[in-house]
């Protein structure tokens, strides 16, 4: 049995496991920290930096920050709601996010998270990136212009594929989405049912010919906020009880 | 008196797009007569290009952002080219009825919209009432029952929209091969509720269409009129059918063109021609050529085009209409808001035969594509006219040509005829009137075309009207909106 500790989330007492991430924590007692390129499935990678937190003070993303006894975090802040929604707004400009007509609308976690912060209109300028499609795979369409470099993708395809399908090339601004193959993903060895297709949380990679088989309405965020299944399954109140 | 200073040619600015933005020149000879008028349509959208790349599956939804006020027919007219794409000539009962009864609810908001909001000013207060008086406020202050009919019947097409898209304005419901939802007994059993009202007001706005062009026959018999072919889809057997058939078009005195052609080879029948001064195409039956083969599309070339009309009272008020001009086509330009509510009656009650049809709760919603193709078209009756959705996708679904021909499109020649008739007749000197400014948007209007100017801002359409002398100099400008008194 794994030993246990106590902390403080904005003024709740959080029990963790040892080894656990102050994510893992949260989400078991039911308070939710907004993230991006968290996956459950996968290992953290701390990329988007949307789960960041305040431990003792100091900024940390939740996802890679292991917990430990007696840290006071702080999660729902308006200071924090405020970097979150910037660093959203940040991802929106830097590539090409048409809701209006991507498949993913309704089921995407970036607009979801966008939502969720009240995000209206960005404040900072539309960046117009130009990116390239691989439509070359018969079952999956890549579109660059949604990709927010999460890694998901790339972490899927070695942890859960067993395969080397994504990697990134480029650096800083030039940092892209590159497949294990000279130019294509049809080169490579992924499959129309590989997992690394299903974590994309935005419009990026699709399996061809299935969007918009969920009608309007029955989407997963249509009625409720990405964060929600946490919150209603674990009632914070529980846990401070 | 007009003063002629600071001459200069006419620049026409591509900056915005059709929805807002037209304009008119008029150009005098040396007597100060007009020789020419023109409707200017600023239309540059786009969409043929930047779709390129795009996936198949995603242009219908994509596509219908070329409209915010009925987009539902780029949706179908898209969908339906995407089925032959997916390799899917035959809908499930189910799709075709639920795609059928989003676009009967599209035809009967934006018929409601147009003669309730938009035209019903022009003919309840006159072409020469005050313009303060002369726009929707107006009707709602003295014909406050006619506003709320209006609205209401509005907002029973859009919730029929919403029931089987999923959104009034830019939904999903049709994807290549099928729809993505039925129709709920809960959602049927809401539009029963109100279908009785409906039928009793779209009756009502037919007989309101009849009485005011009888009344006004004789100032309207010439207003803006002239003959001209017409053009549209009828059913196999002659039918009206507003979501599909084929292509038919007739003479103005009722001569058959071509008959029962099928769409996909519509590029063979018709053609475009390219004017310096539009961005807006002409086209044109090949056969006659550009001169001659010019016709009209819309609700009442659709009257004039098909056999008859598959439900009784639609029909009872086509065979009025037809009996105006003798059985032969009507050509008046202003017969087309009787027109219009024709098709009004007719949406009503094909909603009705489709809410009381079981096969909108069945389950099979999509067919299974067969043998793929990489070149289709999509076509389907619009409220404003014939809708053209022309694609050619690659062997990785990417869309790698388009050619899209908008009702407003084909009536870009009629329109500009109706123009200059208008301006003919009715424009003396070259002081240019309210009065003329209106009758000019009136013969517009009739048109229904999809540009703001005629739709979207009633009595406040940012016309520019310019009068140029035989020189082509420009001795009378004025804009609605911009000069004060205009």
């Amino acid at each position: 049995m794994s030993e246990t500790f106590d902390f403080t989330l904005d003024g709740a007492t959080v029990t963790a496991q040892s080894g656990e991430t102050i994510m893992q924590a949260a989400d078991r007692a039911g308070i939710y920290i907004p993230r991006l390129c968290a996956h459950k499935e996968l290992h953290p990678f701390g990329a988007c930096r949307i789960c960041t937190v305040l431990v003792n003070g100091r900024p940390q993303s939740s996802c890679t920050q292991p917990a430990a006894p007696g840290i006071v975090v702080e999660n729902d802040t308006e200071a924090l709601r405020n970097v979150r929604k910037s660093l959203v707004e940040m991802l929106f400009v830097e590539g090409n996010h048409y809701c209006m007509f991507c498949e993913k609308s309704g089921l995407c976690e970036l607009q979801a998270l966008g939502y969720r912060f009240g995000l209206l209109a960005p404040r900072y300028p539309y960046q117009f990136p130009k990116r390239e499609m691989d439509a070359s795979h018969p079952d999956i369409f890549v579109d660059r212009n949604r990709c927010v470099q999460c890694a998901r993708c790339v972490r899927a395809s070695r942890e859960l594929d067993h395969k080397t399908v994504f990697e990134f090339s480029g650096r800083g601004a030039h940092k892209a989405i590159a497949v294990n193959a000279d130019a294509r993903l049809a080169d490579t060895d992924v499959n129309g049912t590989d997992r690394a297709i299903d974590v994309c949380p935005v419009g990026c990679l699709l399996r061809k010919r299935y969007g918009f088989r969920t009608p309007i309405g029955q989407r997963k965020y249509d009625h409720q906020p990405i964060g929600s299944d946490i919150e209603a399954g674990h009632p914070p109140a529980a846990v401070n009880g | 008196m007009v003063k002629t200073t600071h001459p200069r040619k006419i620049i026409i600015e591509p900056v915005t797009r059709v929805e807002g933005h037209g304009k008119v020149t008029i150009l005098l000879d040396e007597h100060r007569k007009v020789q020419q008028a023109r409707l200017h349509i600023v239309e540059f959208r786009g969409f043929e290009r930047f779709i390129q790349g795009r996936p198949y599956w995603e242009v219908p939804v994509l596509v219908q952002r070329l409209c915010g006020i009925c987009p539902v027919s780029h949706h179908l007219a898209a969908a339906k080219a995407m089925d032959l794409i997916a390799g899917v000539d035959q809908l499930p009962p189910t799709a075709e009825k639920m795609r059928r009864l989003m676009h009967y609810g599209q035809m009967f908001q934006s018929h409601a919209l147009h003669f309730f909001h938009l035209v019903s000013p022009d003919l309840l207060f006159g072409f020469d009432a005050d313009p303060a008086i002369r726009n929707v406020i107006g009707v709602a202050r003295q014909f406050p029952h006619l506003a709320v009919q209006g609205v209401m019947m509005r907002k029973y097409g859009q919730e029929l929209i919403k029931a089987t898209a999923g959104k009034k304005i830019h939904g999903t419901g049709a994807i290549p091969g099928g729809i993505n939802k039925n129709l709920s007994i809960a959602e049927r059993d809401e539009f029963l509720k109100d279908l009785d009202q409906m039928l009793k007001w779209s009756r009502e706005s037919v007989a309101l269409a009849k009485e005011y062009t009888v009344t006004h026959l004789k100032e309207l018999v010439d207003f803006g009129s002239f003959e001209s072919n017409h053009f549209g889809l009828v059913r196999k057997d002659g039918a009206m059918d507003l979501y599909h058939g084929n292509l038919r078009a007739i003479t103005a005195d009722g001569q058959k063109i071509f008959d029962q052609v099928d769409y996909q080879t519509y590029a063979d029948y018709l053609a475009e021609e390219v004017k310096p001064w539009s961005y807006m195409k002409f086209p044109f039956i090949q056969s006659l050529g550009p001169d001659r083969g010019w016709y009209r599309v819309g609700p009442l070339a659709r009257i004039n085009t098909c056999d008859f009309i598959d439900t009784p009272e639609a029909e009872g008020a086509r065979q009025e209409l037809m009996a105006l001009t003798q059985g032969k086509p009507n050509n008046i330009t202003m017969a087309y808001h009787w027109a219009r509510m024709i098709e009004l009656l007719h949406s009503i009650e094909k909603i009705k035969d489709l809410l009381h049809d079981p096969d909108l709760q069945g389950v099979e919603l999509r067919a299974q594509g067969r043998t793929r193709r990489s070149h289709a078209v999509g076509m389907i009756e619009a409220p404003r006219g014939t809708l053209i959705h022309d694609y050619e996708v690659n062997e990785q679904d990417q869309v790698t040509r388009c050619n899209l021909i908008v009702s407003t499109t084909h009536n870009n020649t009629p329109m500009n005829r109706a123009v200059e008739k208008v301006a003919r007749d009715f424009l003396s000197g070259t002081e240019v009137t309210e009065g003329l400014l209106n009758r000019i948007e009136v013969a517009i209007r009739a048109y229904d075309p999809c540009l703001s100017c005629a739709t979207h801002a009633m009595g406040r359409m940012p016309l520019t009207v310019e009068i140029q002398d035989a020189q082509g100099i420009r001795v009378h400008r004025r804009t609605r909106g911009v000069d004060p008194d205009v």
